[in-house]
Formats: C-alpha cells, sequence, structure tokens
C-alpha cells in the first residue's frame, strides 16, 4: 500500500501496517498443529495411540540397553561382571576390535593412515561429479584418484600405477588424435595403444620392483573390514558405469548378434542371485584363467560384481534412454551425425542426465550386496564380526552390539547415498521445466 | 613373473605365478612363501588373534612345513576357505596345503583326487547337552532338535547315527560356531554336535560351563589330516615327513628348546637322522639337511603345538586321549626315520 | 554402366570396413562374434585344461547317489536315504515355498505401508518414512542374522512350556510359538470330509458368481444389491451346514509337548519363519516406495474429482486412485518379487533348506562337485526369473492394450 503515502490530503493516514493479531489458539500453535496432524479424525487419533504404543515399547526395551551400555572392558566376561546381572550392551568390543571392523586383521596397523587418505581423497574426486556446481577443474583430480588410491592402498612400486596412468593418457591422445577421422579409429586405436604402453611397460618394470617401494606392497587379501566393503563399492561402482553403458548401447543398437549378447548378459546377469555369481568367483573361476596363474579371490569377486552391478546399471541407462523422445535421435540424424556422434553428444548426455538418481540406487544396492562376500571366506565388516570376532575366546557370545554397529554404518553411508539422489532428482526437476 | 607385472598394473597386483603343473615344491620355493588353506576362524586350531596373526594347531603345522621348505616359519601366506571352497582352493592351485581339520574319507582321497598326508588330529563327533536336560547318553536324543555346525562330515555322520539307532531327531544346520552356540544357549536346539574338538572349546566360553555335558557316544572317527593334491608325490612328500618329523620329535624327545643342542649331534643315530647330522634325508626330500631341526624350531614338536593351542591349559583344555603317541597309548606312531 | 547418372563403381578399400555404413555393422558384428567365440574357446580351453590337470571331470552322477543328510523342513517325503537330486528337489520347493509366501506379506506390508505414508497423520506418516528408511538402507543379509536372532532369544524354546508353573503357555491350547517354530493344529480328514471340502469349494465359487451378478446388476439396471452380509453367508453357511451334517469329519491335531519338542500339529520352522519375516518386511519397506510413488503419479485432479462426486476417503482410494496407480505399481513390483525370490537364497544363513543350502550348500560340501552345483544352481534361478520375466511381459502387454 505504499502508494497512499503519495496522498498528503487525508488527515491521518496509518504509516505502519497494524501488526497482524495472533490466530486465536484452536486455529494456530501446537494445539491446531496436533489436533490437524495426530487427531483429525477419530480413525487417525486410534492411529496415532497405537504409534506412540509401538514407540514407546521399542524405546522401552531398547534404551536402557543401549544407554547402560559398558565401554571399556576387555572380553565378554568381564562385561557380564561388570553388568552384574543387569541387561545391557557389551559396546566394549567395538572399542577393542574397531580396528578389526574398520580395516580388517591382516592390514598392518601402523598403515591404517593408507586407506584413511584414500577415503578422504575419494570424497574429494568424488565431488565435482556429484556436485555439478564446483569446478570442472576437479575433475583432472577424479581421473588421477584411481591411481593414487591403487597406490596408497596396495602400495608397492609406484611404477604400476604410473605405467597403468601413463597407459590411459597415451592411450587417451591417440584417441583425440584419431577420433576426427572416426569414433570407432579413435576408440579400438586408443584402446589398442594403452594395451602396448601396458605391455611394454610391464616387460620395463624390473622383478622385485615392490620389496623396497616407499609404500610397501599390502596383499589383497589383507583387507577387509568395512575398508573392504568400502573398496568393492567404489570399484564395482565405477567399473560397472562404462560397462553400463555400453551393454545399453548395444542392447538398442541394431545390429542382431550385438544386440543378442548384450541381451543375453544381461538377462542371465539379473536372472541369477548374486551370492550365486559369488559362488562362480569362489569356486568356478579359478578354473577358467589359464593354468599357469591363479588370480586372487579379490580380483575375482571384482569381476563378477562388477558384471552383476553392469547389468542393472545397463537397464537403468536403457529406461534413461528409452524416455528420451525419438526426436532427439531423428534430429541428431538430420544434422548428419553419425552414430558415434550422436549417442556423444545428443543422446547418451541427457540420456545419463536421467538415469543418474537410478544410477545412484543401484549403486546403493550394490554397496549393501557387498556384505555377501562374508559367505565366500573374505573378511568384510560381516565376515569378520561372523568370523574372528565372535570365534574368539574373549568376544564369543557378544552378537546384538556387533550387528547393530555393522546396520548404523551401512544405514550412515546409504542413507546420506539416498539422500543425496533425492536433491539430484529435486535440481533435475527443475533444469527440466 | 613377468606377465604378473603386467596385469598387477592393470588390475590390482592380482595375478601371481602358479602352480598346478609344475613341482609344488620348486614353486614355493621360487616364491619364498608357502599358500597356506585354513579355516575362516575355529579358535584352537586356526583363528586370527586380536593383533591379526593366526594361531592355533592346522595354523602351526602350515608354519612347520614353510620353516622345513622355506627355512622360515613366519613365510606362510593364510588364506581363509569355507567348507565350500576349501576343495576348489586346493584342487585350482592356489593354495599349496590345505590343513583345515578336515576329514580324511575314502571319496575326497580318491574321487577328489587330493592326497592326505598323514592325521594331524584324530577327532571324532560328539554332542553337547543341557545338564538340566537329564540326558546321559546320545540315543535318548529322540525326537530332539540337534544344531549341527556344518563343514566337516557332520551331517552325514549325524544322519548314520540317527538312522542306524532307529531314531528321529530335527536337524538344524549352522554356518558358524558362534551362531551355532546362540542357538543352542537360547534353547532353539537341544544338544548341539560337531567335532567333540570343538564342542569342548565352545564350552569353555560359556557364561556357566558347568551346566553343560559332552555326551559321552562319539558318533564317529573323524581323522583330520592336511592334505596336498594328487599326483605332486614329491611335494606330499614334503609335507607328509614334516609332519612325522614333528611327531616323532615329540617321541623322541626332541623339543624347540632343546633342538639346537642336540643338532649339534647325539648318541641315538634316529635322532641324528631326523634332525640331520647323520644321512642324507633332507637330501632325498629336495630340502635342507636341517629341514627338521627348522620345522621343529618353528613352533615346537607336536607335543608342544598341541599344549599350547589346545591343550589342557589352553581355554580349550583338551586331553591328549588318542592324540597321544603311541608309546602313552595314544594312535601317533610315526614311521621311521631312515 | 556405362551411363552418366551411374556412380563411378568405388574401389573396396580396407578403411570402408570401418568408416562405411554399408559394411560398418557387419565388421562390427563379425567383431564381436569372433570376440565372443575367442573368449568362449579360451575359458573353455582352460577350464578343460585345468581339470585334466587336477585330474578331474564334469559328472553329474553325484546327483543320483545317496544324499546322506537330514531336512528339518520339507515339503515332499524325504529321508538321508534319497538322493541327492531330491535333496535339490526339497530344496526348490522350500525356495518357492518362502518367496511365495515373503511375496504376499511383503505386498500387503507395502501397500499398508505406502498408503500410511500417505496418511494426514503426521505421527504414523513419520513412523513409516522411519520403517522405510531403516529397511531399505541396512543390507538384508544384517536383517536376516538380526531377526534370526531375536527369534531366537525372545521367543521361548519349548522347556518353557514344560512344569507346574511354565514360563510360557500355548495360545488357546493350539498354537504353540517357541524359537524353533510355531505349532498349529493340523486338519485331520475323516470319512466324509471330503464332501465338506467340496462344498467349501463351491461356495467360494458362488461367492464370487454372486458378487459377480451383483456388479451386473448394478451396471445394468442401477440397483444397488448389499454384498458383504450375503458373501459372508455364502461363504460360512453351507460349509458349516456340510460340517454339523456330515458328523464332524475334520478333526483338529492339536501339537502337544512330548519328549524334547511339540509333536503333532504342523510345525513352521524357525528358519523359515525368520526368512519370511526379514524378506518381507524388507521386501516391504521397497514396495512401499513403489506405491507411494504409484499412488503420487495419480494427478491429484482424479481425487479431486472424485470427492467433487460424493466419494469417501476410503473409496476414492479404492475406486479411483488405486486401480490407477496400479498400472505404475505393478512392473517395479514384479521386480521385487524376483528380488525377493533371489534374495531367498540367503537362506544359507539361517539354517533354511532352500535350493542353496541344499545343493549348493551341504551337497556341493560334501561331493565336492562345486562346477557341477553351481551351474545348476544359476540354471535353477535363471529358469525361475525367466517364468516372473513372462509374467510381467505378459501383464505389460496387457495393461498396454487398455490404454486409450
Amino acid at each position: 500500500m505504499s502508494d497512499q503515502n503519495n496522498k498528503p490530503a487525508v488527515a491521518f493516514v496509518r504509516e505502519q501496517p497494524i501488526p497482524a493479531s495472533p490466530p486465536p489458539t484452536s486455529a494456530s500453535g501446537p494445539v491446531r498443529w496436533l489436533q490437524e496432524n495426530l487427531f483429525p479424525t477419530w480413525g487417525n487419533a486410534l492411529l496415532t495411540v497405537i504409534s506412540l504404543y509401538v514407540i514407546y515399547v521399542v524405546l522401552s526395551s531398547s534404551l536402557p540397553w543401549i544407554l547402560g551400555g559398558v565401554w571399556n572392558t576387555s572380553s565378554l566376561a568381564e562385561c557380564r561382571e561388570v553388568l552384574d546381572g543387569r541387561s545391557a550392551a557389551c559396546f566394549s568390543v567395538l572399542r577393542e576390535r574397531w580396528n578389526q571392523l574398520m580395516f580388517g586383521f591382516k592390514y598392518p596397523p601402523e598403515f591404517y593412515w593408507r586407506p584413511i587418505l584414500a577415503f578422504f581423497l575419494m570424497l574429494v574426486a568424488a565431488a565435482p561429479v556429484l556436485f555439478p556446481d564446483l569446478p570442472r577443474k576437479m575433475l583432472v583430480f577424479t581421473g588421477l584418484y584411481p591411481f593414487v588410491a591403487f597406490w596408497l592402498i596396495w602400495g608397492g612400486t609406484i611404477l604400476s600405477p604410473l605405467l597403468a596412468l601413463a597407459g590411459c593418457v597415451l592411450g587417451y591422445l591417440a584417441y583425440s588424435k584419431w577420433v576426427s577421422r572416426s569414433f570407432a579409429a579413435g576408440f579400438f586405436g586408443g584402446i589398442a595403444v594403452a594395451f602396448v604402453v601396458w605391455w611394454l611397460g610391464g616387460l620395463l618394470i624390473p622383478e622385485g620392483a615392490s620389496d623396497n617401494a616407499m609404500l610397501p606392497a599390502v596383499a589383497s587379501r589383507d583387507l577387509g573390514g568395512f575398508m573392504l566393503n568400502m573398496m568393492l563399492g567404489v570399484t564395482c561402482v565405477s567399473l560397472s558405469v562404462p560397462l553400463g553403458i555400453a551393454l545399453a548401447l548395444g542392447r538398442q543398437s541394431d545390429l542382431p548378434i550385438v544386440k543378442g549378447i548384450c541381451v543375453i548378459f544381461i538377462e542371465f546377469i539379473r536372472g541369477v542371485p548374486l551370492i550365486t555369481l559369488l559362488f562362480v568367483a569362489s569356486v568356478m573361476l579359478a578354473y577358467l584363467f589359464p593354468p599357469d596363474a591363479t588370480v586372487d579371490l579379490f580380483l575375482r569377486v571384482v569381476i563378477m560384481i562388477t558384471m552383476f552391478s553392469a547389468a542393472y546399471i545397463a537397464e537403468v541407462i536403457r529406461g534413461g534412454l528409452a524416455a528420451l523422445p525419438k526426436g532427439q535421435k531423428e534430429a541428431a540424424d538430420s544434422l548428419g551425425l553419425d552414430y558415434a556422434q550422436a549417442m556423444r553428444l545428443i543422446i547418451l548426455p541427457q540420456a545419463l542426465k536421467i538415469s543418474i538418481p537410478g544410477i545412484v540406487n543401484v549403486a546403493v544396492g550394490l554397496f549393501k550386496d557387498t556384505t555377501l562376500v562374508s559367505v565366500i571366506s573374505m573378511f568384510d565388516i560381516v565376515g569378520m564380526i561372523r568370523g574372528p570376532i565372535l570365534a574368539s575366546t574373549e568376544w564369543n557370545g557378544v552378537y546384538w552390539e556387533l550387528f547393530l554397529f555393522a546396520a548404523v554404518l551401512f544405514f550412515v553411508v546409504c542413507y546420506s547415498i539416498s539422500q543425496y539422489s533425492q536433491w539430484l532428482e529435486r535440481r533435475l526437476e527443475t533444469d527440466h521445466r | 613373473m613377468k606377465k604378473s607385472v603386467l596385469l598387477g598394473a592393470l588390475s590390482v597386483a592380482g595375478v601371481a605365478a602358479g602352480v598346478a603343473s609344475a613341482g609344488t615344491l620348486d614353486d614355493v620355493k621360487a616364491r619364498g612363501k608357502l599358500n597356506c588353506g585354513v579355516t575362516t576362524g575355529l579358535v584352537g586350531f586356526a583363528a586370527p588373534d586380536a593383533n591379526g596373526e593366526w594361531k592355533g594347531f592346522d595354523v602351526d603345522v602350515c608354519r612347520a612345513v614353510a620353516a622345513a621348505v622355506l627355512g622360515d616359519g613366519s613365510a606362510v601366506e593364510f588364506v581363509p576357505t569355507t567348507g565350500k571352497t576349501r576343495f576348489t582352493a586346493l584342487a585350482s592351485g592356489e593354495i599349496d596345503l590345505l590343513a583345515r581339520n578336515t576329514t580324511w574319507t575314502f571319496s575326497r582321497d580318491v574321487d577328489l583326487k587330493f592326497e592326505f598326508v598323514g592325521v594331524n588330529y584324530y577327532d571324532g563327533q560328539g554332542f553337547l547337552v543341557p545338564k538340566e536336560l537329564g540326558v546321559s547318553s546320545a540315543k535318548e536324543l529322540d525326537g530332539a532338535t540337534v544344531c549341527i555346525q556344518t563343514g566337516t562330515t557332520t551331517e552325514l555322520n549325524l544322519a548314520d547315527f540317527f538312522r542306524s539307532n532307529n531314531i528321529s531327531y530335527e536337524p538344524v544346520p549352522i554356518e558358524t560356531n558362534a551362531e551355532g552356540q546362540q542357538q543352542y544357549l537360547a534353547g532353539a536346539c537341544d544338544a548341539y554336535t560337531t567335532d567333540a574338538s570343538g564342542l569342548a572349546s565352545t564350552r569353555a566360553t560359556f557364561e556357566d560351563p558347568s551346566a553343560h555335558v559332552i555326551l559321552p557316544e562319539i558318533i564317529s572317527k573323524e581323522p583330520l589330516a592336511p592334505l596336498v593334491r594328487h599326483g605332486d608325490n614329491e611335494w606330499g612328500d614334503v609335507v607328509r615327513w614334516t609332519l612325522n618329523a614333528l611327531i616323532a620329535a615329540e617321541e623322541l624327545n626332541v623339543t624347540s628348546a632343546n633342538v639346537g643342542e642336540l643338532a649339534a649331534g647325539t648318541e641315538n643315530p634316529e635322532i641324528n637322522r631326523l634332525l640331520g647330522t647323520e644321512g642324507t634325508l633332507g637330501e632325498m626330500l629336495g630340502l635342507d639337511a636341517d629341514w627338521a631341526q627348522k620345522a621343529i624350531t618353528a613352533g615346537g614338536n607336536y607335543g608342544e603345538i598341541f599344549a599350547k593351542n589346545i591343550g589342557e591349559t589352553t581355554p580349550i583344555g583338551l586331553a591328549r586321549g588318542l592324540n597321544a603317541q603311541w608309546t602313552d597309548g595314544g594312535l601317533l606312531y610315526a614311521p621311521p626315520f631312515r | 554402366m556405362t551411363t552418366i547418372s551411374d556412380p563411378p563403381t568405388e574401389q573396396f578399400r580396407l578403411s570402408m570396413l570401418l568408416n562405411d555404413t554399408r559394411y560398418r555393422s557387419a565388421t562390427f558384428q563379425a567383431i564381436a562374434v569372433i570376440l565372443l567365440v575367442a573368449s568362449i574357446a579360451y575359458l573353455g580351453s582352460n577350464l578343460a585344461k585345468n581339470l585334466r590337470e587336477a585330474g578331474l571331470d564334469i559328472s553329474f552322477g553325484f546327483l543320483s547317489t545317496p544324499a546322506g543328510y537330514d531336512i528339518n523342513q520339507t515339503l515332499i517325503p524325504y529321508n538321508n536315504q534319497d538322493t541327492n537330486l531330491r535333496a535339490a528337489l526339497v530344496g526348490i520347493l522350500n525356495t518357492l515355498l518362502v518367496s511365495f509366501l515373503a511375496c504376499a506379506t511383503a505386498t500387503i506390508l507395502g501397500v499398508f505401508a505406502g498408503v500410511l505414508r500417505l496418511s494426514q497423520n503426521w505421527l504414523v506418516r513419520k513412523l513409516m518414512s522411519f520403517y522405510v528408511e531403516i529397511f531399505r538402507n541396512i543390507p538384508v543379509l544384517i536383517w536376516i542374522l538380526i531377526i534370526y536372532g531375536i527369534m531366537t532369544v525372545s521367543m521361548p524354546g519349548p522347556r518353557d512350556f514344560r512344569g507346574e508353573n511354565a514360563s510360557a503357555s500355548m495360545l488357546l491350547d493350539a498354537v504353540a510359538v517357541t524359537n524353533r517354530g510355531v505349532y498349529i493344529p493340523a486338519p485331520v480328514w475323516g470319512p466324509g470330509s471330503m464332501v465338506v471340502v467340496a462344498v467349501f469349494v463351491l461356495s467360494v465359487i458362488g461367492v464370487f458368481a454372486y458378487r459377480r451378478y451383483a456388479t451386473k446388476l448394478l451396471y445394468d439396471t442401477g440397483r444397488l444389491l448389499p454384498t458383504t452380509w450375503p458373501s459372508i453367508a455364502i461363504f460360512f453357511v453351507p460349509t458349516l451346514l456340510a460340517f454339523f451334517v456330515m458328523g464332524s469329519p475334520i478333526g483338529l491335531d492339536y501339537p502337544a509337548l512330548k519328549g524334547f519338542n511339540f509333536q503333532g500339529g504342523i510345525k513352521i520352522g524357525a528358519p523359515l519363519i525368520a526368512l519370511w519375516f526379514a524378506l518381507s518386511v524388507y521386501t516391504g519397506a521397497f514396495i512401499a516406495e513403489n506405491v507411494r510413488a504409484g499412488i503420487q503419479a495419480v494427478s491429484k485432479g482424479q481425487t479431486e474429482a472424485a470427492a467433487a462426486l460424493g466419494l469417501r476417503p476410503g473409496r476414492i482410494m479404492n475406486l479411483v486412485v488405486l486401480p490407477q496407480a496400479l498400472r505404475v505399481i505393478i512392473p517395479p513390483l514384479i521386480s521385487q518379487y524376483l528380488n525377493i525370490t533371489k534374495n531367498s537364497s540367503l537362506a544359507i544363513l539361517v539354517g533354511y533348506a532352500d535350493i542353496t543350502a541344499t545343493l549348493g550348500g551341504i551337497t556341493m560340501n560334501q561331493t565336492g562337485r562345486a562346477i557341477e552345483c553351481v551351474v545348476l544352481l544359476m540354471l535353477f534361478y535363471l529358469v525361475i526369473s525367466l517364468c516372473i520375466s513372462l509374467v510381467m511381459n505378459v501383464y505389460n502387454s496387457t495393461t498396454r492394450l487398455k490404454e486409450r
């Protein structure tokens, strides 16, 4: 009402608006809120009462157990002594076996800083991928991260990750040189160059280079605990995204043989439970590799889980491809773009954007499924709990505390990822409007 | 090895030069490490302790073999295996030796093409029941619910026992000892069955061990034996005679404490042959002359290993029983070293 | 060939294989086939070589040898002298049983939770989203272990039913809930019981026929027949009449504590219940999200229009929103069913004898025939999931037909 101020002839003008008087208590405030949200109808009131009762029952039985927990004893027997017949948790096991739960029992304790550093670097590396607002230059670090993390966690000679990096870089250079001629030439040429570099480099790295390396080598069998879950999850998801894209494109392609192979692969993997694929990794894959080489279990498991998640991601991306209007492809065709260009420049950027929430869901599911490796004698967090910790004489019989802890860890990680996914979904939605 | 470096750069240091065809002994020597398959965790036999060190009876057998072959009892890579994965791990060459309380049976020896090199523990399957049940014999368990820790030949023995006594039962197969124990203590099963050694170690960790009894019946023979792949006799001999050396050492009173002293030469020709001061036994095996001396130094003789890991002074508290020397009425009988 | 309009005949160059769209697809397919054949040949030759060196062979002969172990919950007669094949069959049936049960309860639970998540009651809404989040974000493996553990510890053992002042008692003297399982009365079929069953089946058909008739009448003439009470009457009255006329031929065999366990009645083992329950609540959380998304996908105008027509909230949900939401809900629902079937392979953790625990567990463990067992195991799950996919495709094509 500011325009009224311009009329001086009026005898009294209230310069300020009257402050809003509070609504009657029955229409606002906690009472109103309660009435609206908890007791709008008789049925709803009943539901509220039932819910309150459920909450009461759960809390009254679990809170004293949790809050009365014992944190600093060195064995279950001592815990029982301290508790003296009282029913409460014995959280001391978490304190005493913290390192085992996190890193497994074999990772050298003096090197715990390496996976921890790798973990924080992972957050930095993942940030530009997850948050589009961050400067694009950070992606360079993301590209370097796999090699850094490999070197940090496994240690050994720095030549191996450097060689791998060199192969990738030279392969990329070859790709960008030849891609102008045709995508296929660039793509296959790049891969060929990378392999040649790796092969030549492999001949050059002296035997025993790992012996006196800056970071002593750690065998992958020594990895364990929650670290193993994280590593399997991160490695397999990041490896399976490109594979999944390839499978999705293959399934959508016009080439009957390629399409057939992709369909059979995807449907086969999606049709069997992960646990049987892990059985394959643990009992069958060893027979499929050449007789003079044994591939260690970690790598075999990574192969199988990657194939597993690639099949699911392929289906998500296929959904994204299907959701794009047909006009996009037609428009690309009419501009004279060939298949590779159309996919790279028009179709995939849009399809992937739509599929990101789905991919994140697959990633969360996959991360949870990494606990299954405990069934095939790998000591991830569940494997550590069910194996060495519960089998030890000190902690034989501590059950709930450990599984509760594992549950909380997974909840924190998965819940934050799914919250991120929802945030992203909302963001992408506004972009589309 | 070149191949391994290349693939290691590509992936994750995954591929190690393997075995299968060439002589395992040469492979182990070239690698400088023994890959030994053990259980994923059975206190007393093989379990990592709070510091991540593998400890136990089977573990010490691995260490003795490593010491005999490589001269270093710590040059062992322990590969945890489950009941399912153990045979594949051995057959595919992932491990050189499986010391995972595995029962020596005909079909495993003949059909699965493995070679059991000798018994390192004579076990048998028993039952653990709460005292308040008032059961004094396994034959009174008609209609009972029995928790079985799966793994060796437990399920089959149990089925045979109940069938031959014409009584019924309900099996509850359990993967790990910890879960079996939880079920048993909560009363979800009336009896818990696994190898008697396992029962003893389980009972030792109970809040009130005296409220539970191990029934007198031992329903099966469980000769637990280390095994290697069939067809590589040289390697089989090394493992077999390392085990025999540990047993013979106890019989001859050679311990980890006095082995250095005795290795200087003694009056007893058998000790001399065993410890390599006389004869060429080590050379015949393709090992150093003092191979047995190193094996004994690594963890002690059979008796010491037993006492240290599962003997009566440990929480597991097993008596020697069948596992005493033949001179003490047990079954341990090492063939002569000559 | 010499006319001017003819394009100059192109010389075939090798680069055309890659650059010319006419040949390119053939090139790629040829490469794909070569790679595929090469990798299969490579893996196959490795397999053959490895097996030869280990002195092993691939043989399915172990399937016809006696299994030698017992199974605690079987749908078909089985004892330890039956073959490994029959043990596998027991496992297959057990897998199907727990999957079916879990699918049913997970659906009920999921629909319930999904609808309640949209309730106007703040507390209920929060409680339901708590349920959904906590189950969706923790691995099912941990849930199965926790739920099995809770069941074992919190429920009474059969010993607690014994004695003068037992700490546990049977419900209505008919149902015993123990940590070994739930014992319920089993029907005993006397002479003449088939008549009762036949009447029962007929009356079920009758209920459907009546409801159909009522609907038809409603659409044809606008007359609204009562359905609830007549349905109940048709359902119960003839069966009860037949039951008493035939002189109560169907009795009940009540479970009773004898020896170590309850005897008689039907036992639903604790492993089955734990797995069933865990899979239900876990998948229920996912289904709840699907249901919520499906309901929210129905545009708000539909609800408002229904309200404007004067329908009550319950009817709006049943008659307007849910039928439309179903089209969105069903496809993900079926893939959740597929997940239940696959997750039931975790039965191995609780000692429930499904196919993974029999064929892929004890049989594999005892015979050492790892490759054969794993291949059979995968084949079985593949067949199941193909069947479920088939159902899904059929459903999809029928709903598509209805779309306008």
